[in-house]
């Protein structure tokens, strides 16, 4: 009996999750599959191009380590540049502790695939609230993983039959961040940070260029929201009062 | 080209380097310890303030300079915008957008 309420708790939180992520299918599909032919094109096939996505997971850094497997092997440079290029997700992990909190073995899996995609979803919806919190995150975050092993198989086998043009079609991961930004932006108490973010990237992008941007606009957002704290705690907490 | 063992290697690297970026914040804040207040506050107002440096890290490539001049992006973004106001259909507003975009760059 309790195994017959936990499965249906189990498949009712994938159809409550599954929507969630169709647009990082279409985008992890046409993303992986780039990867994988990318990485074919090298001379790493299916298998290589499948361990990697596997274990490190990390879009855009997978793509800098293509590069790295073609010259002389240093393994700490693709450590140390792993780091640098993934910083983000320090400010992600932030983000969601309290998200994350008490969701007992699962989190490290959470936390383990917590990518820039699965991070926009899970930060920006809450589970409805007759579905399992657990096992809400945990179905948006083995989907959009298994999304980008699909599209990285995909990539490595089929690669050289593939024949339409999909450019242009990756742009459904921007228009993914674009939306989840208006949907934090519905709260009146994340104008100011989300414009933060906006400008804070825009001046870090005009100072230090399209390939240097992500850790300078960290430390400018960082700063401004430190700096800024007394405005935008405030907002939060006078809301909190005008509740009570 | 390298060996097996040396790409076998190449990879936990970049997988080790990742993965400290993604447990540094749970192991240095866990779940039994109540995080420092400015750690909860960055934690509410660090989402919309990560979203807005997605969308413009997407646009990094963008020229203002060469043609197209970043039109197909702007109009696109307009027209998601535009779509998500009226109708607030997450999957239209990403679909309707990313539509726009491919007519934009294929067509003109």
């Amino acid at each position: 009996m309790a195994s017959k309420t936990r499965k249906k708790e189990f498949s009712r939180a994938f159809r409550a999750a599954f929507p969630h992520t169709i647009p990082v299918l279409t985008g992890f599909l046409v993303l992986g599959m780039a990867y994988g032919i990318l990485m074919q094109t090298k001379g790493y096939g299916a298998l290589w191009a499948m361990l990697m996505s596997a274990i490190a997971f990390c879009g855009s850094m997978q793509f800098v380590a293509i590069t790295l497997l073609t010259v002389a092997f240093n393994p700490l440079q693709a450590f140390l540049l792993s780091i640098m290029v993934n910083a983000r997700h320090l400010f992600y992990g932030i983000s969601m502790l309290d998200k994350y909190k008490g969701l007992g073995k699962v989190r490290v899996f959470l936390i383990y695939t917590l990518c820039d995609e699965t991070f926009s979803i899970a930060s920006s919806v809450a589970p409805p609230e007759d579905i399992n919190r657990k096992y809400f995150f945990f179905f948006i975050s083995l989907l959009d993983y298994l999304y980008w092993q699909a599209g990285t198989l995909l990539g490595s086998l089929l690669g050289s039959f593939i024949t339409f043009d999909t450019t242009g079609l990756d742009f459904v991961l921007t228009a993914l961040f674009v939306v989840l930004f208006l949907e934090q932006m519905k709260k009146k108490e994340n104008y100011a940070a989300g414009v933060i973010g906006i400008l804070g990237t825009l001046l870090s992008r005009v100072l230090f260029g399209a390939d240097n941007l992500v850790i300078p606009a960290m430390i400018i957002i960082l700063v401004i929201l430190i700096a800024g704290r007394k405005q935008l705690d405030r907002t939060i907490e006078s809301k909190e009062e005008q509740v009570c | 080209m390298l060996t097996a063992t040396q790409a076998i290697i190449m990879i936990l690297a970049v997988a080790f380097g990742t993965m400290i970026t993604r447990f540094t914040p749970f192991l240095l804040f866990p779940e039994t310890k109540e995080p420092p207040k400015m750690i909860t506050y960055l934690g509410n107002v660090l989402p919309p303030a990560m979203m807005g440096l997605l969308v413009m890290y997407c646009l990094k490539n963008v020229s203002i300079i060469e043609t197209p001049h970043g039109v197909p992006d702007l109009i696109a973004i307009a027209g998601i915008t535009i779509l998500h106001k009226w109708k607030s259909n997450v999957l239209l507003s990403i679909g309707g957008g990313t539509i726009i975009y491919m007519l934009l760059i294929h067509l003109c």
